[in-house]
């Protein structure tokens, strides 16, 4: 008889949430595929300066990074405010600078040997001496493609 | 009478907690991919016996940035805002006279016998001081790179009917399907050819 009974017992039914880690799941999967892992922490304060005719650098196992800038507060105290360079996670002199392409040349697999891009993130307020110094000692190893690398936006901005 | 129950369900409340958690770890230990930049030759180191090749002085543009950012272009103080104009009608002379080999036939510029010959000889100068600030530098090698996508965004136009630097951004993609890639690589080397870049970068003056 009382096969129907209590039903109404007034309460809302609360909103199922089952489906909640579905939705993370997938926001978490969007941002495993459009992001990278962070390499190395930047030591050295990089606001790159920005250009407009920029190519984008597409294959990230061919590129070798060299950063260079003043160094954060952080490493202030004991490096200074001068521009330095960072290769990988430590400062570094600028006749370190050919060693350090040879180093990760030799680490890449043969065939990409020949195709190496350097990027050259320089911060805006770094003077052009030091670029040229690192020029200098990526031609003498010859690593003669570069890449500066810019953020997009109009070149005049710089010159603020 | 109890009655004879499934399994108990497992409470999957926590889900929602843990994979927060990993996605709040991808977003911290991450970051978007944005690279991109100037891409630039450096000249290789020449043997010191060799001779330097002679270079006509009208074909050469010269460009000095000095530790103010100001710019001396062909002698002269320049404002930057005007530099790829003038460095446009420099690469785009075409001074050669009609029937000399060196004549230009695609060019639109002036054709003054005291500039540029032909695009394949022209060359841009760059000089800056040690002092010079990068950004300036990279305002400069903009506005050159600039110029010659403007040239040859003209050409492939002309022949092509697209923009040159879609064309070669779509070469350069990886995920363009390679029969496309291979027609495209032919249409980007001819209209590299009608203006090779030539910007030679001298080593900083002090």
């Amino acid at each position: 008889m009382a096969k129907f009974a209590k039903k109404k017992d007034g309460d809302l039914p609360a909103v199922s949430t089952a489906s909640l880690p579905d939705i993370v799941f997938m926001l978490l999967f969007f941002f495993m595929t459009v992001t990278t892992m962070k390499d190395s922490s930047i030591m050295v304060e990089n606001n790159l300066p920005t250009a407009n005719q920029t190519k984008k650098l597409e294959k990230k196992d061919r590129i070798i990074y060299i950063f260079a800038g003043k160094p954060t507060r952080e490493y202030q105290n004991v490096y200074g405010t001068e521009t330095r360079i960072q290769l990988n996670d430590k400062f570094a002199n600028v006749n370190d600078v050919g060693s350090y392409i040879l180093e990760e040349r030799a680490k890449k697999p043969q065939e990409l040997q020949n195709v190496l891009t350097t990027a050259l993130k320089v911060d805006s307020e770094a003077n052009m001496g030091l670029i040229s110094d690192i020029k200098l000692e990526l031609r003498k190893v010859n690593a003669l493609k570069v890449n500066y690398t810019t953020s997009e936006g109009d070149a005049f901005n710089n010159l603020n | 009478m109890p009655r004879r129950k499934g399994a108990p369900e497992v409470n999957a409340g926590s889900m929602a907690d843990i994979a927060f958690l990993l996605l709040i770890f991808f977003l911290v230990t991450t970051t978007i991919e944005t690279d991109s930049g100037l891409d630039r030759m450096l000249p290789p180191i020449e043997p010191p016996t060799e001779e330097p090749p002679v270079i006509k002085e009208k074909n050469i543009f010269t460009v000095n940035i000095n530790k103010n950012g100001q710019l001396l272009v062909e002698e002269k103080i320049m404002d930057i805002k005007n530099l790829r104009e003038a460095a446009i009608a420099f690469l785009d002379n075409g001074g050669a006279a009609q029937g000399s080999p060196e004549y230009c036939n695609y060019c639109k510029g002036k054709r003054d016998i005291t500039s540029s010959d032909n695009p394949n000889k022209a060359i841009i100068s760059l000089k800056n001081d040690r002092e010079t600030k990068y950004s300036t530098y990279i305002t400069v090698q903009n506005e050159l790179v600039g110029a010659y996508n403007d040239l040859r965004n003209r050409e492939a136009q002309r022949l092509y009917n697209q923009d040159f630097v879609k064309m070669e951004a779509e070469y350069l993609n990886p995920e363009t399907p390679k029969d496309t890639r291979d027609e495209l690589k032919d249409k980007v080397r001819r209209i590299q050819e009608l203006f090779p870049q030539k910007l030679s970068e001298a080593e900083t003056s002090n």
